[in-house]
């Protein structure tokens, strides 16, 4: 009995060193180990995933728009609203929601408005540019303001979530999901280019664009200069839709057709003295 | 007498302490039929494995909103070598592109879990939105 255990416990030890000289070999191979499967794991499936932009996506240095102002009449304000608000599941609460789909929908204010794109007169587009004897026909002309990018966003430094936020490529975002609905944003924002959702807005969306989604009670939503677009190498819905009143381009790069523009025309940005340095310009 | 009272008391406790158990015996609780759309079937390959999908789907959605919204990129390369738009409803190759079927697959699932994800508040099924 004694004299079994003995050589049980004799062979466990040298069973033990052989194990633990093995490991430290393996320990020290280890590296050598992981590189040659390194270098066999050439080939379609790699050991971590890859993330990239699409093929296609448009890209830029610093997104900018420019609006021919001369060449907005109601019917391109109409389609280019239309044109947003299809894309991007935007409510229209002057519509009556469908009684079937959506049972007991209390009805909406009329005043309850959500904004990507919309008309405005000269007056309150441009405020502090009221001269005495302004051309009779700016009082008269629609004008299409939308979010402008702007490169010192006070929206995005109010944010206090990041919910809004830069993107390297000048684009103002939002992550809807990370929106708490605080507000302070719209609050910071002195073009009013972002509306509040007071309640779902799913009734009052005519036809929903399986494309984007829509959004829920308690985010804050505006213009995402058609990011979801630009990243399928698509030019954004206004643009489309503008009949060429609408351009966007890379503000940065001297060639592009923003650039081409501005150098051939006259053109002004919203409420230029507040330094928030807008990316929209209008060709007066 | 005080003994008949403790054990009378156990008894109490431990029917109480089990009555989840007991009561659910003899119920349907029986796990959910998942069933694959035909085009999920075909495709063979998810994102990541079955049961690494099944217990990370959440974070990889995670992920993929980050990297969606805050650096635009759009496509993701699986260590199994295919593609996907990183996209839980929009367009053929996002996760309901391949699984049609919602209410088969996630629907089934989640109510047995007992968990109500907010991701449908705002991202539509296309299947329910084009009818
Ligand atoms: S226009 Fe308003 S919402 Fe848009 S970037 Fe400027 S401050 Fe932000
Ligand atoms: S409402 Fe949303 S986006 Fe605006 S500041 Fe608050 S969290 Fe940010
Ligand atoms: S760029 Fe896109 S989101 Fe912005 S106003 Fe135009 S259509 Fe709407």
């Amino acid at each position: 009995m004694k004299k079994s255990r003995k050589s049980f416990l004799k062979k466990s030890r040298r069973s033990f060193l052989k194990a633990a000289g093995i490991s430290a070999v393996a320990i020290g191979a280890a590296p050598a180990i992981k590189a040659v499967a390194v270098a066999s794991g050439g080939g379609s499936a790699s050991s971590i995933p890859v993330v990239s932009p699409k093929a296609e996506a448009l890209t830029a240095k610093r997104w900018g728009m420019v609006i021919d102002t001369s060449k907005i009449t109601d019917e391109v304000v109409e389609g280019v609203t239309a044109a947003c608000r299809n894309a991007h599941n935007i409510p229209d609460f002057t519509i009556e929601p469908d009684a079937e789909k959506y049972p007991n929908t209390r009805p909406a204010k009329k005043m309850q408005e959500i904004k990507w794109i919309w008309e405005e007169h000269y007056q309150y587009a441009f405020p502090e540019m009221e001269d005495e004897f302004l051309a009779e026909k700016y009082k008269s002309l629609p004008f299409l303001v939308t979010c402008n990018h702007c490169k010192n966003a006070p929206c995005v430094q109010a944010c206090p979530t990041k919910a809004t936020f830069k993107r390297e490529d000048g684009i103002v975002i939002m992550d809807f999901h990370r929106c708490i609905g605080c507000r302070f944003c719209m609050a910071a924002c002195p073009y009013g280019s972002r509306s509040f959702n007071f309640r779902d807005s799913r009734p009052f969306i005519e036809k929903i664009n399986p494309e984007f989604p829509v959004r829920s009670k308690g985010v804050v939503e505006k213009c995402n200069l058609c990011a979801e677009r630009l990243a399928k190498g698509e030019q954004p819905a206004c643009v489309e839709a503008s009949e060429g009143a609408i351009v966007v381009g890379d503000l940065e790069n001297p060639e592009s057709e923003v650039r081409v523009l501005l150098n051939e025309n006259y053109a002004i940005r919203r409420k230029q003295e507040l330094g928030t340095e807008p990316s929209v310009y209008y060709i007066m | 007498m005080s003994k008949n009272a403790i054990i009378a008391g156990l008894v109490v406790f431990v029917i109480a302490a089990l009555f989840p158990f007991w009561f659910n015996i003899g119920g349907t609780n029986a796990a959910p039929e998942i069933e694959l759309s035909a085009k999920a079937k075909a495709a063979k390959k998810c994102v990541l494995d079955k049961y690494d999908m099944r217990a990370n789907h959440m974070t990889i959605l995670d992920d993929w909103r980050d990297s969606v919204v805050r650096d635009s990129d759009r496509m993701y390369k699986s260590t199994n070598g295919k593609e996907f738009e990183m996209s839980l409803s929009t367009g053929e190759n996002s996760c309901l592109g391949c699984h049609t079927d919602k209410e088969k697959f996630c629907d089934r699932c989640h109510n047995y879990a007992s968990v109500a994800p907010y991701c449908w508040e705002c991202h539509t099924d296309p299947k329910e939105v084009t009818q």
